[in-house]
């Protein structure tokens, strides 16, 4: 008889306890981020698809060695570049000297697996991750990058 | 058309309005407390707060195409749904919702209203039974068993609280619990010490009549689909729904003008409708946040509830209350 009323009281006193606990979270601010008209902040180690990084004049870091080329796994990262003759003031006197100026920074995004590699193996910092997570299209083509017109319409 | 016909059809109409307008804003305040519980925001799209919502889900709900599977019992798959809706409707008549404000006052009034409630589990029966769907015919075995074990310990208490009024009719069980919260039923005295315990066992009987969670085992998605109404879709499944919460609009109450003074003030002054309108809701509150709380119970520690817990302790207050009525 002890055990028939024993257990009626431990069930309503466990049915308060819950009830109590929904009362305190009925009062707690809402966490939702309603998406399209609300987003986060994405952390900084966030890795989205590779985007170029700028120098100081607007112009892409990289200097065209091809490692990140090498490196990728997937073989989703092509790049062009030619030799640019420039002048520089060397003591006193006027010298010519060749650069390599990229030219093509084109990432095919359908067959990249964000291991990273690319950056990795950068010695230059030129390539970094991005924050793009709305990627979602109908087209195959949409996820073929050319890095360097992002660049230039990031900064235009 | 003599005026008592007239009056009666007017006092049908506004049973209906309430009914349906209760319906529709109290399935917002279940969405948007079930919301702010789980601490999302519930529907705020339609409408500010979302208020607009109820009319977007009714015009979705109506020119869905009304489908009646092959094989179903047409007549009585017809006639579920609103069988579920009148008599929620009928029971409206006769609740009185402040001392002037009642359809029809009668001397069998508690009597009615549940001989009316338990017509609503022969609608969930016959859903269940002419869909020709094997979840519908579980759940609605379900509902009816549940319906039956949940009536009996329902009407000793209402039994206890007759005995000790002297009357069925609502509007006298309100009236003797008037002037302040002391007088109220649930309040124990001297010929009723269990009154608490009775005000408990009625609240949990009425969330099961009206197949609330966590008793709602006729709709229980997580086993039969969607239980009796799988079948069901436009404004048939809608009725349903509406005849859900005018039930619980009736559950809240019968419980307020039995155990809750109906719309007397808890201090004795001014009682009025607003009175008898904030208990009912505050209930229905209960209610939404109890839903929100709760696991479903499995149909034995349901049954097992009712007739080894429930039935038990109200058959011995109804004694304990006889006996005591007696000595003093």
């Amino acid at each position: 008889m002890g055990a028939y009323f024993s257990e009626i009281f431990r069930g309503l006193q466990s049915l308060a306890i819950g009830m109590g606990i929904t009362f305190r979270e009925f009062f707690k601010p809402v966490v939702t981020v309603s998406y399209p008209m609300e987003t986060l902040k994405m952390s900084a180690r966030y890795r989205g698809h590779i985007e170029l990084v700028e120098d100081e004049k607007g112009q892409p870091k990289c200097v065209a060695c091809g490692m990140c080329q090498r490196a990728c796994p997937s073989g989703c990262i092509s790049l062009a570049s030619e030799s640019v003759e420039y002048e520089v003031e060397e003591k006193g006197e006027t010298k010519t000297k060749k650069k390599k100026v990229l030219t093509k920074y084109n990432l095919n995004f359908t067959t990249c697996s964000l291991c990273g590699q690319c950056v990795e193996n950068c010695s230059f910092g030129a390539i970094d991750f991005s924050k793009e997570y709305n990627l979602a299209s109908s087209r195959k083509e949409d996820f073929h990058f050319d890095l360097l017109q992002r660049l230039k319409e990031r900064n235009s | 058309m003599s005026l008592t016909v007239l009056n009666a059809i007017i006092a049908v109409v506004i049973a209906i309005g309430f009914a349906a307008l209760n319906a529709a804003y109290l399935v917002w305040a279940e969405r948007r407390g079930a919301g702010r519980i789980q601490r999302r925001p519930g529907p705020n799209v339609n409408g500010p707060l979302g208020l607009l919502q109820p009319l977007a889900d009714g015009a979705k709900l109506m020119t869905k195409q009304l489908m009646i599977p092959g094989g179903a019992d047409k007549a009585l798959f017809m006639v579920a749904p609103v069988l579920a809706m009148a008599p929620a409707i009928m029971s409206f008549v006769t609740i009185p919702f402040s001392d002037v404000i009642v359809a029809k006052s009668m001397d069998v009034g508690v009597l009615m209203i549940f001989a009316f409630a338990s017509l609503g589990s022969m609608s969930i029966l016959f859903a269940g039974w002419s869909s020709r769907n094997k979840y519908g015919v579980m759940a609605s075995v379900r509902a009816v068993s549940q319906a039956i074990s949940y009536e009996v310990p329902m009407l000793i208490t209402v039994i206890t609280i007759v005995m000790m009024t002297g009357s069925m009719n609502l509007h006298d069980l309100a009236v003797s619990q008037a002037g302040g919260f002391w007088h109220w039923n649930i309040i124990p005295s001297l010929a009723s010490p269990l009154m608490p315990v009775s005000f408990l066992i009625f609240f949990i009987c009425s969330l099961a009549e009206t197949n609330r969670a966590p008793f709602d085992l006729g709709e229980a998605e997580s086993e039969l689909v969607a239980g009796f109404h799988t079948e069901y879709g436009s404004m048939g499944f809608g009725l349903f729904f509406m005849g859900e919460y005018a039930n619980i609009v009736i559950g809240a109450s019968l419980i307020t003008i039995l155990f809750l003074g109906g719309w007397g003030c808890p201090f004795g002054l001014f009682p009025s409708v607003f009175w008898f309108l904030l208990k009912i809701y505050l209930l229905i509150a209960t209610f939404i946040w109890i839903r929100w709380t709760f696991p479903r119970t499995t149909i034995y520690g349901l049954l097992n509830l009712s007739w080894k817990i429930l039935i038990p302790i109200s058959l011995f207050n109804l004694l304990l209350t006889a006996g005591l009525l007696k000595v003093f």
